[in-house]
């Protein structure tokens, strides 16, 4: 399984702050997990295409093309405001 | 907790107090320098008025963050001490928010670390703040000027 979190308004859009998301072949890097994520509805669909939308693999920002297997940790949160 | 206890990294709720902090870090005679940094709570953002602040964060990733920030300052200028202290949860106006404190023999390398530490704490470590007050809840936007601010530290 991958473990899969959402925070901020992105959580708050989404009503989940982390879902357990099976490994299939189809996910091989953050942006084709967020594509079997994207494609569950319309909603999640909007949320998860934003170009604001940053990714984490286990816990260090990533690009979307960061490798993605069984086990990872996958973040997806909008640009930071903390300070 | 990194290299001895000369850095310190807290994501806590309650409040600090900087006066505690300050005696710290402020101890060693080597240093002649002390450069402290509060972040508060203020009033009014994109015209409208603020009553209250919380701040989400990502458990375990922030910290993570907040001490390879530390580890890069140390690399950049000699430091002795480096406290970071940021507050998640519900805060009134007025409260404070993050502490940062540097020590170093000169005051160059501590003015210097004291602003790269903020300015790549505000671009880099996972918080987000949720705004509340006369406009109803809203998520504060990232700002460009935190971005350009952050990436002046990657000019030669």
């Amino acid at each position: 399984m991958i473990n899969v979190l959402f925070f901020a308004q992105v959580r708050e859009l989404l009503g989940e702050s982390s879902i357990q998301v099976e490994a299939i072949t189809e996910i091989t890097t953050a942006e084709s997990l967020r594509a079997v994520l994207a494609s569950k509805n319309e909603q999640w669909g909007k949320v998860l295409v934003s170009d604001k939308l940053l990714v984490a693999v286990n816990q260090t920002i990533s690009g979307w093309d960061m490798q993605v297997e069984n086990g990872d940790e996958v973040a997806f949160f909008p640009p930071v405001t903390g300070g | 907790m990194m290299s001895a206890s000369l850095s310190k990294v807290l994501v806590q709720t309650q409040d600090f107090s900087v006066a505690e902090e300050y005696a710290l870090i402020a101890d060693d005679n080597r240093d002649g320098a002390v450069v402290t940094f509060v972040g508060k709570v203020r009033d009014f953002n994109y015209g409208s008025m603020v009553t209250d602040l919380t701040l989400e964060h990502y458990p375990g990733m922030t910290e993570e963050v907040l001490t390879h920030i530390i580890i890069e300052a140390r690399e950049r200028w000699s430091l002795n001490k480096v406290t970071i202290i940021h507050r998640v949860g519900t805060m009134a106006l007025g409260e404070q928010i993050v502490f940062i404190g540097v020590t170093s023999a000169h005051r160059k390398a501590a003015f210097s670390a004291g602003k790269f530490l903020i300015d790549f704490l505000k671009t880099k470590a996972p918080f987000w703040k949720l705004e509340s007050g006369e406009a109803g809840k809203n998520w504060v936007e990232a700002k460009n000027s935190d971005e350009e601010a952050a990436k002046m530290w990657n000019k030669p």
